[in-house]
């Protein structure tokens, strides 16, 4: 009778966790080791592999709320560019009178704007702990109210990967703006240090790069209890019929709002972690093809697995590098190429792919009575 | 004797077509009654207005004769103990079959009930009892999807259950189904009915006279018969529009 219970660490997971937790610590490690050690890693890779598990953390948010609840955001990139601003913000503070024009209280651009006082939406980001909490807020409340107007109007499918598109644009536009207030097409950067420690030492550059797995191996454990309880059972219902669902008595919008406010919050948190790794947040981090990227991440990792999602976006992450580092004119044909193959030859996904090969000798799976 | 369901002056037009026209019906508490009519009669739109999915145009539907359920939203109606199968069975095709009657186990439905929710003892036992009743034991762990077309009307009837609802409105229940598999769901259903309230709609008159129960008979959109199969399959308007064909 037990049969119904799912664990929550399965061997899948169990495998990417182990995998992680390996990298997590080895990584570190391996930067340490005299430069003639072949096991050496340079140091300037390890915020580029925290990087790396900011798109996986992204992936998964999107997985949460696409491959469930069948909810397609093509806006997820305004999220995570939101969680992004918010952290950016406070690192902006942080520089304090080490700027260019050494103004104690204004960021260098505030200064070159001729402000004369911080605006309003600016205050509070000076204190850490508020700019963590914004970092999650924001998002969470935009996905909040966007889907309760959304999911209330009964707005699904095509329509609703219209309007986060059109929500995500909209953001681009207003942030290139230079009265919006946040650096327009510049955005925020020359950040220097978090909480006091400087970003380009290597230790702290090693702690955030930790900090990260430890947020992606815990969301996507959230992530994972959220799936297998009966809310998520609920979530796939609505994916699969909607109206039944509803004629169960099922609140749809509810969870709707739900599923897509978590998801939201957690692709700001990567946003946040992104930032001080990366070092700059400007407005073409809400750029629509940012949030169809995430997409093919997911599709090509297989939605719905959460750990799929978060190896698809590692694969096309580093594919794309590799490949704009070698053939910069050939990514955005690599992408859409990407996609086509995902639709038309691994509906599941790479994970679906490596499923259909343990399935080679098949399972029984009726029971007797 | 008050109603437990009760319709007066019900209307509603598609594009100047009325699909329900100034419909009236009244269903007593525990009774089972059957709905029968040509395509198009409205039958299923009917349905669909007691269970807030269509608002209609006018005309009053009430439950209980005190709650008004023309302003209430489908999970709203749902919550109130009406429970319903569609015309073309709807199941959860990428749950298993014991999930779909999991979820459709009556328990607050909340994001965080469900989010928390331990299954009891007494729910398991419920869940066993109703895949027998079902007779889908041997495909428990079976995905909906791979499920025939008959089977899947069992489950939905076996979800609507579950629900322990207090009115059951039924759409076509035996399509799909062998004869044997249709008299055997007209028992189930009749077995019900005492306990709960049942409105069948359905094509099948052997069906129709197995539940042997009063029937209504509907015809563009409103009440053209009412009684017993043999009274109304007797009269010459019913024999026209419907029986006769
Ligand atoms: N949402 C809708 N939009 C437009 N027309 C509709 C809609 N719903 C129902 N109708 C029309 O209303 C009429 C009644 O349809 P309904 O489905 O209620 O008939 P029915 O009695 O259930 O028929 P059947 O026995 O074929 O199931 C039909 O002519 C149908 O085309
Ligand atoms: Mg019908």
């Amino acid at each position: 009778m037990k049969a119904s219970m799912t664990r929550l660490i399965d061997l899948r997971l169990g495998l990417f966790l182990a995998a992680l937790f390996a990298v997590t610590v080895l990584a570190p490690l391996a930067t340490t080791l005299s430069s003639s050690s072949p096991f050496n890693l340079p140091s300037y890779l390890i915020p580029l592999m925290g990087k790396y598990l900011c798109y996986a953390l992204l992936a998964v948010a999107l997985d949460l709320c696409w491959g469930y609840a069948g909810i397609l955001s093509l806006g997820h990139g305004a999220f995570f560019a939101l969680g992004g601003y918010a952290m950016g913000m406070h690192l902006m503070r942080e520089i304090g009178a080490r700027g260019v024009y050494a103004n104690p209280e204004l960021p260098d651009f505030m200064v070159f704007l001729s402000y004369d006082h911080l605006p309003w939406f600016w205050w509070g980001f000076g204190n850490f702990g508020f700019a963590a909490v914004m970092a999650l807020a924001v998002p969470g409340l935009l996905a909040f109210v966007f889907g309760w107007f959304a999911f209330r109007s009964r707005v699904s499918g095509v329509y609703l990967s219209i309007i986060t598109q059109a929500l995500t644009f909209a953001l681009l536009l207003a942030f290139f703006r230079n009265e919006m207030g946040f650096g327009g097409n510049n955005g925020l950067t020359d950040f220097r240090d978090v909480l006091g420690f400087s970003l380009s030492a290597p230790s702290t550059r090693i702690a955030l790069f930790v900090l990260t797995a430890i947020c992606l191996a815990a969301c996507i454990l959230i992530a994972r209890a959220i799936t297998i309880s009966k809310a998520g059972k609920v979530l796939v219902a609505v994916r699969d019929a909607e109206s039944r669902t509803r004629f169960l008595g099922y609140r749809v919008e509810s969870y709707s709002v739900f599923v897509f406010t978590i998801s939201a919050m957690m692709a700001g948190l990567a946003g946040a972690l992104y930032v001080p790794q990366v070092g700059i947040i400007n407005p073409s981090e809400f750029a629509p093809a940012n949030s169809i990227e995430i997409v093919v991440w997911v599709a090509l990792g297989g939605r719905g697995t959460l750990v799929g999602a978060a190896i698809g976006a590692l694969v096309v992450v580093a594919l794309k590098s590799w490949l704009t580092a070698t053939f910069p004119d050939l990514w955005l044909f690599a992408l859409g190429g990407l996609f086509i193959l995902v639709t038309l030859a691994l509906p599941n996904g790479l994970l679906g792919l490596l499923d259909r090969f343990r399935r080679a000798k098949p399972a029984p799976k009726e029971v007797p009575a | 004797m008050t109603a437990q369901l009760y319709l007066d002056g019900v209307t509603r037009s598609f594009d100047g077509f009325k699909a329900i026209n100034n419909l009236a019906l009244s269903v007593d508490k525990g009774e089972l009654r059957a709905v029968i009519g040509p395509n198009g009669a409205g039958k299923t739109t009917m349905m669909d207005i007691i269970t807030g999915k269509t608002r209609p145009d006018g005309g009053e539907v009430l439950w209980n004769m005190d709650t008004d359920l023309t302003r209430l939203d489908e999970a709203r109606v749902a919550r109130l103990g009406i429970g319903r199968k569609f015309q073309k069975p709807t199941v959860f095709e990428t749950h298993t079959v014991e999930d779909n009657i999991r979820l459709s186990l009556k328990a607050p439905r909340g994001v965080f009930a469900s989010l928390f929710h331990r299954s009891t003892k007494a729910e398991e036992t419920r869940v066993t009892e109703l895949m027998d009743q079902i007779r889908l034991t041997h495909l428990r762990f079976e995905d909906a999807a791979n499920l025939s077309h008959g089977q899947k009307q069992w489950l939905e009837i076996g979800m609507l259950l579950a629900q322990e609802p207090q009115l059951l409105l039924v759409d076509e229940p035996a399509a799909g189904m062998t004869d044997a598999e249709t008299m055997e769901t007209a028992e189930l259903l009749k077995s019900i009915a005492g306990e709960r309230t049942v409105i069948v709609v359905e094509h099948d008159m052997d069906f129709v006279r197995a539940l042997d129960c009063r029937v209504t008979v509907l015809h563009q959109g409103s009440v053209l018969a009412e009684g017993s199969l043999d009274y109304v399959s007797g009269r010459d308007d019913v024999i026209e529009v419907y029986l006769g064909r």
